[in-house]
């Protein structure tokens, strides 16, 4: 290894540890589950502490998309748009069981799950996922951001 | 008015077209010919004695295969009517056949039969003669057949984007 890879790799650590503690994110709410997101972002759980406090309402500004409720075959669309105008390097964590699989609803409507149409990086299951799931979900998502694991 | 009053009122007023009329728990219905719709509406909402204000619903029901109905009308269109001056309920039936599925539009007399009337038409394909914008309320354009019809295959997805399972 020479001297110039071992700068790129500690720039690359350094990279990430600030990525980390940067989360940007885009709530994409469509049902009952942004009750408990919104649990997790006031201060009783204060998701501020992993640097993860400021929501962005455009996606041009925001670093992960959090998918937050069932996903319609109608609204799909709209998610993938939503997703592909993100900026890079971008995240996307898939919050509830609706969004990680289409839930118990398996209908006519429903998305069977985000993954289908985009590429999710962590699931959080629950209906709804209690505040400290969706906090180790985060957890989950900053070490892999921190390991440089990311999408181009 | 009670709910038998409302009923007696109504079979006194329309005559053949009350087909029926039911009592459950409290709850009053009466069972329509289409034809007695519209004329059975208007006096609900305009006599001074029922003053029904307020439309609820409007849904549907499917029949297709229930026991004791299999050969009679597939569909039953169901109006829920509400009296904000009187305080009192009333629930209207109308038996359509299957073919020519078709009904005499309420929104002249209630404003939101738009909306629910939508609906109807989106998830079971019953048409609304005389409305003015019947097309899908909560499902896409692109979407085939009405998916509350008990004939619409169970696991029949029709995603925009996606794959197809």
């Amino acid at each position: 290894m020479g001297v110039g890879s071992f700068f790129v790799g500690k720039l690359d650590e350094a990279l990430g540890w600030a990525r980390k503690y940067s989360i940007f994110q885009y709530p994409f709410v469509t049902a009952c589950c942004g009750m408990e997101y919104m649990a997790t972002a006031c201060s009783h759980y204060d998701v501020d502490r992993f640097g993860a406090g400021l929501p962005r309402f455009s996606p041009r500004q925001a670093d992960v998309l959090f998918v937050v409720g069932t996903i319609s075959h109608k609204m799909a669309p709209v998610l993938k748009r939503v997703y592909d105008q993100m900026c890079e390097p971008k995240w996307v964590v898939a919050f509830g069981v609706c969004t990680c699989t289409g839930g118990f609803y398996d209908n006519y409507a429903t998305v069977q799950g985000i993954d289908t149409i985009i590429p999710v990086d962590v699931y959080i299951p629950g209906c709804p996922p209690r505040p400290e799931s969706v906090i180790d979900g985060l957890m989950k998502l900053q070490d892999k951001i921190a390991a440089g694991a990311q999408r181009y | 008015m009670d709910g038998q009053a409302i009923l007696a009122r109504l079979a006194a007023q329309l005559g053949p077209a009350v087909r029926e009329t039911l009592a459950y728990r409290g709850d009053h219905t009466a069972v329509l010919a289409l034809e007695g719709l519209l004329p059975a509406l208007r006096l609900l909402r305009d006599d001074p004695d029922l003053r029904f204000d307020l439309l609820v619903d409007i849904t549907a029901v499917d029949y297709l295969k229930y026991p004791g109905r299999e050969d009679g009308p597939r569909f039953d269109v169901v109006y829920h009517l509400y009296s904000t001056t009187h305080n009192h309920r009333l629930r209207l039936r109308v038996p359509v056949e299957e073919d020519d599925a078709q009904v005499p539009t309420a929104t002249g007399l209630w404003p939101i039969a738009d909306w629910l009337e939508r609906e109807v038409w989106d998830m079971f394909g019953i048409r609304f003669e005389g409305h003015p914008n019947l097309k899908r309320l909560l499902l896409y354009e692109e979407f085939e057949g009405h998916p509350l019809r008990k004939d619409y295959p169970i696991n029949r997805r029709q995603p925009l984007i996606g794959p197809r399972v």
